[in-house]
């Protein structure tokens, strides 16, 4: 069994590496030599292979999911954009109807100028440009949904797995996530919450599997894996936003005198300057600002670095095509170990997000003191 | 700038979804799946202190059972004592009595015996005195008819009763 579960995951790594690179070969190759035409069609500087917008153009939302370009025709599967302007009304069409920001649609288009970077703006009449409330589904939100669709199939038929076997061992998928399931109840939802931890559980499980799925489906590179969802700070922000009203809701009075009238401290730190609890009272703000910055950079940098040991190739190539292949055999084995760290890291933010939320959330339970 | 910039589409779509993965998790899958993982704590828990208790039934009982089974022990002892002693008792009792019996057998027996001793001596006195009177007229008689002849009679009478 140890054996086949090791030849398994080894087969696994290898086609993920497979997947990883023919992948970034194929769209990362074509682009450059597309970016290499229209760069010396517009300046005459021939600047073939931009990493920095490679990088971006991978970490960043989009409006497709871009699959390959080949040549001159662009392989992206088309989504859903729905705006709404104050002038125009409420608008939903596929995103193929933009041409891939090449072409203007009833008067919207993608934004190449600096101040909406990719996204959609709208050209009024009088030649000025808004940004009408975009609702639109992107390729993040396909991504998060596709991870909640799964989270769902899961866990409710692992939930009828323990209903139709009652009070026996678990199986399988049971097996696999029972441990986790356990981990976050014992280490981390009891002891930082205390005796009131259950009703958190939902929440605490909910956000953990979320993270640490979303995680794990950004380094999978084909879709509907492949998107950078934690690494939009979006997500990160909303989940902090969950986080931070369960804290407001289980405060308790004790929490708040401890935030404005600190015991224990000198008289003359909260007057006449109330300085402690000033930085006391930021701090309950600063803390899940820094959820939301730890969670999402971690992701982030993950897949930027990931990313660069792939420019490198490119960037090698463009000199000569030896030091591209050269500098493959140095790149790709990287790359795998970045995976493999990856991997680990999307189980660690996973773990920190919901460590600290449920940390939050019972010192927010404060009760008082003797 | 871009890269920390929240989108107001993304933050829209994450909020409504996220609280309606909430709602569906926790109602379809967290509460059965934490609840049967309870509920099989407790049964594993319940099993666990069942088989404490029953262990330490079994040491109670085992126990008991030695002591029961010693003081059978000494029960037997003691009943084994007891019927000893009733038993020496019992011989000892019979003894008596027979030999009381026996004595007041050899007492009447006694008795009879003088009774009959004494009859006999009055049978015998009376045979003989009849004999003596006998003998007496036989004398007598003799001695009327002749001398000698009388002599010899008494002679062989007196060898007839010595003979008697």
């Amino acid at each position: 069994m140890k054996q086949r579960l090791k030849i398994t995951s080894v087969f696994f790594l290898a086609t993920l590496t497979i997947i990883v690179l023919s992948s970034a070969m194929l769209s990362h190759n074509t682009e450059s030599k597309e970016k290499k035409e229209s760069a010396s069609a517009q300046e005459q500087t021939p600047r073939s292979f931009d990493a920095r917008e490679m990088i971006m153009d991978h970490i960043m939302d989009s409006y497709e999911w871009h699959l390959f370009t080949y040549k001159d025709y662009h392989c992206s599967i088309p989504l859903p954009v729905i705006l709404y302007s104050k002038d125009k009304g409420l608008h939903i069409f596929f995103s193929s109807k933009l041409h891939h920001g090449e072409s203007n649609y009833k008067g919207f288009k993608i934004s190449t100028e600096e101040k909406y970077h990719g996204k959609i703006v709208e050209e009024l009449p009088d030649g000025s440009i808004v940004k009408p409330l975009d609702l639109s589904i992107t390729k993040v939100t396909v991504a998060f949904l596709f991870t909640m669709l799964f989270m769902i199939w899961l866990f409710v038929s692992i939930a009828n797995a323990y209903k139709q076997h009652r009070n026996e061992a678990p199986h399988g998928m049971q097996n696999l996530m029972e441990p986790l399931i356990l981990f976050i109840r014992d280490e981390v939802a009891r002891p930082s919450i205390g005796e009131k931890y259950e009703r958190y559980m939902p929440y605490l499980l909910t956000l953990f599997f979320f993270i640490f799925f979303n995680n794990i489906f950004g380094l999978i590179p084909i879709p509907p894996g492949g998107a950078n969802v934690m690494g939009n700070v979006a997500i990160p922000t909303v989940m902090a936003l969950f986080t931070f009203a369960l804290v407001i809701l289980s405060s308790t009075k004790y929490f708040w005198i401890d935030i404005f009238n600190t015991p224990g401290v000198p008289w003359w730190l909260k007057f006449p300057i109330p300085l402690l609890p000033l930085i006391e009272f930021l701090s309950l703000f600063i803390k899940h600002i820094v959820l939301v910055i730890r969670l999402f950079a971690n992701i982030i940098a993950g897949h930027i670095v990931a990313l660069g040991f792939f420019a490198l190739i490119f960037i090698f190539g463009e000199m000569s095509l030896l030091g591209g292949y050269g500098i493959s055999f140095v790149s790709v084995p990287f790359t795998v170990f970045l995976t493999l760290l990856e991997i680990l890291v999307a189980f660690i933010q996973a773990y920190v997000f919901t460590l600290l939320s449920a940390l939050y959330v019972g010192l927010a339970m404060e009760k008082p003191h003797h | 700038m871009e890269l920390v910039t929240p989108d107001v589409g993304l933050l829209f779509w994450m909020l409504v979804s996220f609280t309606l993965l909430l709602i569906i998790l926790k109602k379809f899958a967290w509460k059965p799946i934490l609840n049967s993982l309870r509920e099989r704590e407790e049964s594993i828990s319940e099993a666990l202190s069942t088989a404490e208790k029953a262990r330490a039934e079994m040491e109670k009982l085992k126990t008991d059972n030695e002591a029961i089974i010693r003081e059978a022990r000494i029960e037997k002892e003691k009943i084994l004592k007891e019927a000893r002693e009733i038993k020496i008792q019992i011989v000892d009792k019979a003894k008596q009595e027979a030999s009381q019996e026996a004595n007041k057998i050899i007492e009447v027996a006694r008795l009879n015996i003088r009774q009959e001793k004494a009859t006999a001596l009055d049978e015998i006195k009376k045979q003989v005195a009849e004999l003596s009177v006998d003998i007496a007229e036989k004398i007598l008689r003799e001695k009327l008819s002749a001398d000698t002849e009388q002599k010899k009679l008494i002679e062989k009478y007196l060898e007839d009763i010595r003979l008697n």
